[in-house]
């Protein structure tokens, strides 16, 4: 019998909706109206969230058992759609400083981010890959948007073609995966999984390649090496956005995937996951000391926190998943933060990346150096601030599981990592100042940093709400 | 007792104050005055509290008091629980007491940014107090670790030419040692599933696991402390720091590191404690005997206070691993008489350093002259460091040895030795600046101390001689948390070493 029930799909077919009929009006009215479609855009988004909220989180699968509605997928969605709309509400001014004021970027910033809700929802390798193509398609596109720049251009290319070669690989490792088991549902994946005797060579090798595909996803080490140039390259309300919403997506793909379909490979994927997290921070951290512009050394600092979100994937229990959403959840509100920061540092028209530029900016625009040197003492985990209870959770969750070398480790290399995010600090508070930024901030900005600026001081004072929360969230990976 | 929750009160209290400084605006003269002012009163109110608190506190009672609870981290049974208890009163005291006097010694000292320097001072004290007074281990990390932002940002922004090097040295070399403890405690959490601090207390933990979470906190509360090898932070960071910032710093950073001890180290890993004495005792007699050596040779006032202050640490290490009543509590005597005597010779070095800004022994010289009054305070307080008989200096390194010599004599004697080179290098410091030749004339046209600077300094004097004369007032009231301390202690050691022998004894009756 088909299944014809679509309300879980409700958000992601009102975004649609929306996305193409801003497409006509775009089209129809042209760049100019590039200012109201991504102001609709914003308000599209908050009212599938509302309707998400709505449509009730529990667990349904639907649509032939292609898509799954659960609380995790609900959490994870709500979570992009608020990275969403905090990366559309910093870039609206931005595009129109650089002159790209082009209708399509707030659509593509739809479309990718429905391929992402997607992604969060998919019990299916088939809508897996759809949801991952739709979001990476927009993104190739969004992350050369800056077309009169060799820079962007050349990001977008170089993403274009590892992100291409990455999902050749997941979808060889998919294909693998459906010869041996011979489906491409992960309930029946699972079940056949856990009941094989001996592990045919042939799933592993599957799993081997999806896990690289994903890999490139997040970023993790070694397969970043797009990270820092495409972060740089991009335009910066493009890197917001990656930086921001796409890893969430995906480490929430990979942790439905390695959770359900494949927990009884675990023995396998831990040491993969294993190595990938112990690189990326060790990359992460070290990589990042000699960076001078500020959006390189994001790139590597966003290296080394997937890393550290994948230590709660390596422990492989309930306590660490939860850990990992809300690792993700703090960090996604960490990086609007610092990017608001990032897109304020214009002189003269022109927007400048090197982190000498900053330089005693806590004498001419003292509001934002706090808000920045918060961000940075959160981003390297010292408490009070927010960015500590990440990583405390994530190392609780390898700590009881065991993981004690791999703990001390990652909380060695938070120290290495500290340092840039000092050198920041002391740039903007202890060097001589350079010339002032542009001002006035725009309101959106204003808005989203001092959300961010907010979240990350008050957390420690109520931090069981979003704990209970995000842990509630990724326990029904472990239901069944 | 009292029903309201004084202790939370205490410790936010300096965060809402600065919150108040952060809103004033106007005028840059008019902030500055006022921003001064907040928080001075807000501190001083703090301390208020911090007395109050004292005169209710029971002595008698080993237990802990003005005890609150309530949930924080929840999903993980992490809870919001602070108390005090005999060990941590004082220093609580200590660190509300210090903190009016850091914001005075600043008063016209900090220059620019007055307002952001008397934020930082106000956040640190919150994180300071609170950091004595938490009792969940959480809590206590996220005080203690919270120290470093603002005293960060106090060496970097008001700090020497090498600011920026030291600043960076500090915090990093501190965060190194405490994100160890931190898996440390995630490790202690995960074996008992409580992170709650009088429960673990009680918990046992398996041998061959104390172990690794002894070095684990050690290297946490070593790097604090600091001992020798990890001490080198201290010279740089006490050296380019401004006054205040070395005052707190000597005063009341380094104690956490013993207090860490004493929280820590001896009630929860007890056999780990035994085990690793002796080591701790080798680390500390070197550190006595070694950094005396170089403070005496040192140019830089500031550096030969910082590396006395090592020596006077390794006294305070080595009383605390004798897991003697006399020793425990000459260390806990020690740290409260070197954060009042350390923290007042900071501010006697700043006194010279605001009207010649050097610190250079040299350039000083027979200022008793035209100093009389300065060099009064500036001798008493010096021979409270050397150990005089009669001040707060002379108990604790009574105690620590009295407590030393039952445990290991070797010890006992090369720690004294300790006591003369201490003698040596203060004496020296105190001739070449006070005494001497007089031939630097700009030294000796300095004018004698303020009204200010007398406030600030002789309060200090006064309690350095009053501890010295009647230290009963802090043994009392210590005693008896020491002793449940001790008590516990051997009761855990004891029960250790039984179920060692009953397992020898096992595979010995299993090889026959």
């Amino acid at each position: 019998m088909i299944d014809f029930n679509l309300i879980p799909v409700l958000p992601e077919i009102f975004l649609s909706l929306i996305g193409m009929g801003l497409l006509i009006v775009g089209a129809s009215q042209g760049n100019v109206s590039t200012r109201v479609i991504c102001w609709s855009a914003t308000c599209g988004l908050v009212l599938s969230a509302l309707i998400l909220l709505s449509v009730g989180w529990e667990t349904r699968s639907v649509l032939g058992g292609m898509f799954v509605m659960d609380k995790f997928a609900g959490f994870m969605k709500l979570m992009i759609i608020i990275g969403l709309v905090a990366s559309l509400a910093l870039s609206v001014r931005y595009l129109l400083q650089e002159g790209m004021e082009r209708f399509e970027f707030p659509i593509l910033v739809l479309f990718a981010g429905i391929g992402m809700m997607i992604m969060v929802s998919s019990n299916n390798f088939l809508a897996l890959y759809m949801g991952l193509e739709l979001q990476s398609l927009s993104l190739y596109v969004l992350a050369a948007f800056h077309r009169n720049s060799m820079r962007s251009s050349e990001a977008g290319i170089k993403y274009f073609l590892l992100g291409a070669l990455s999902s050749g690989m997941l979808l060889f490792g998919i294909s693998l995966v459906y010869g041996f088991t011979g489906s491409v549902d992960f309930e029946v994946v699972g079940t056949t999984l856990s009941d094989l005797d001996g592990m045919p060579i042939g799933v592993t090798f599957g799993l081997v390649f999806i896990l690289a595909g994903l890999a490139f996803k997040v970023s993790a080490v070694p397969f970043h090496m797009w990270t820092p140039d495409v972060y740089e390259g991009a335009p910066t309300a493009v890197t917001a956005l990656f930086a921001i919403v796409p890893k969430i997506a995906a480490m929430g793909l990979l942790m439905r995937l390695l959770f359900e379909p494949f927990m009884a490979l675990s023995e396998q994927w831990v040491q993969i996951i294993y190595f990938l997290a112990l690189m990326s921070m060790f990359l992460g951290a070290f990589a990042g000391i000699a960076q001078d512009n500020i959006k390189r050394l994001l790139a590597y600092s966003s290296i080394g926190n997937m890393g550290y979100a994948l230590i709660g994937v390596v422990a492989g229990s309930a306590v660490g998943a939860g850990a990992v959403v809300l690792y993700l959840f703090i960090y996604m509100i960490m990086s609007a933060g610092v990017f608001a920061v990032v897109m304020c540092m214009r002189r003269r028209g022109m927007a400048v990346y090197k982190i000498s530029d900053l330089a005693g900016l806590s004498r001419h625009a003292p509001g934002l150096a706090y808000a920045m040197a918060i961000l940075m003492f959160s981003m390297s985990g010292i408490p009070p601030a927010a960015g500590f209870f990440g990583k405390l959770v994530v190392f609780n969750a390898a700590v009881a599981e065991g993981y004690y070398i791999l703990a001390t480790l990652g909380v060695l290399t938070s120290v290495v990592a500290a340092y840039y995010y000092l050198r920041v600090i002391k740039v903007m508070f202890f060097d001589e100042p350079a010339d002032v930024f542009d001002g006035p901030i725009p309101f959106a900005r204003r808005v989203v940093l001092f959300i961010c600026i907010l979240f990350v001081l008050g957390f420690v004072i109520k931090p069981s709400v979003f704990i209970a929360s995000s842990f509630n969230a990724a326990s029904v990976l472990f239901a069944g | 007792m009292v029903d309201f929750p004084l202790l939370s009160l205490m410790t936010f209290l300096p965060v809402a104050g600065a919150l108040i400084i952060l809103m004033i605006r106007g005028d840059e003269e008019i902030v500055k005055q006022n921003s001064k002012h907040m928080a001075l009163y807000t501190s001083l109110f703090t301390l208020a509290f911090a007395l109050f608190m004292y005169t209710r506190f029971d002595g008698s009672s080993a237990e802990f008091q003005f005890v609150e609870q309530g949930g924080w981290l929840k999903p993980l049974g992490i809870n919001y629980h602070v108390g005090v208890d005999g060990i941590s009163v004082f220093f609580v005291l200590l660190s509300a007491f210090l903190t009016p006097v850091c914001i005075l010694s600043a008063w016209d000292a900090v220059k620019v940014r007055v307002k952001e320097f008397m934020v930082a001072f106000l956040l640190l004290e919150s994180f300071m107090i609170g950091t004595f007074i938490a009792l969940d281990a959480v809590l206590f990390y996220v005080f203690f670790e919270g120290v470093l932002i603002p005293m960060f940002l106090i060496i970097g922004v008001w700090g020497g030419p090498r600011r920026v090097y030291s600043a960076y040295k500090f915090f990093l070399y501190t965060l190194l040692g405490s994100v160890l403890m931190l898996v440390g405690l995630l490790a202690l959490y995960a074996h008992t599933g409580t992170t709650d601090i009088p429960t673990l207390m009680e918990s046992s933990v398996a041998p061959h696991l104390q172990y690794w979470l002894w070095l684990a906190f050690f290297a946490s509360f070593a790097v604090k402390m600091p001992m020798w090898p990890v001490h080198t932070w201290l010279p740089d960071a006490h050296v380019e720091a401004p006054t205040a910032g070395s005052v707190i710093l000597a005063g009341v950073l380094l104690k956490m590191g013993g207090y860490g001890f004493l929280r820590f180290s001896l009630p929860m890993l007890p056999e780990a404690s035994a085990y690793f004495a002796d080591f701790v005792f080798a680390l500390s007699v070197i550190a006595i005997v070694y950094t005396s050596l170089i403070a005496l040779v040192q140019e830089d006032m500031k550096k030969l206070i910082a590396y006395s202050s090592v020596a006077h640490m390794g006294f305070v290490t080595i009383g605390i691993f004798t897991a003697t009543t006399q020793g425990i509590e000459g260390s806990i005597f020690q740290m409260l008489s070197h954060g009042l005597i350390s923290g007042a010779l900071f501010l006697c070095v700043g006194v010279v350093y605001d009207r010649m800004h050097t610190r250079e022994i040299e350039r000083y010289g027979g200022i008793v002259k035209n100093m009389p009054k300065y060099a009064t305070v500036f001798m008493i307080l010096m021979l409270g460091s050397v150990g005089l008989p009669g001040t707060s200096g002379f108990v604790g390194e009574f105690l620590v040895l009295l407590g030393v010599f039952q445990v290991n004599t070797l010890v006992a004697a090369l720690a004294a030795t300790g006591v003369i080179l201490g003698a040596a290098y203060m004496l020296i410091l105190y001739r070449r600046v006070v005494f001497g030749p007089r031939v630097n004339d700009d030294a000796l046209s300095m004018p004698d101390l303020s009204q200010r600077e007398l406030g600030l300094l002789v309060p200090i004097v006064l309690l350095v001689l009053w501890l010295g004369v009647f230290p009963g007032v802090v043994t009392e009231k210590i005693g008896p948390s020491v002793d449940k301390l001790i008590t516990e202690y051997n009761a855990k050691l004891n029960a250790a070493a039984i179920v060692e022998t009953s397992e020898a004894g096992d595979v010995q009756g299993a090889g026959e």
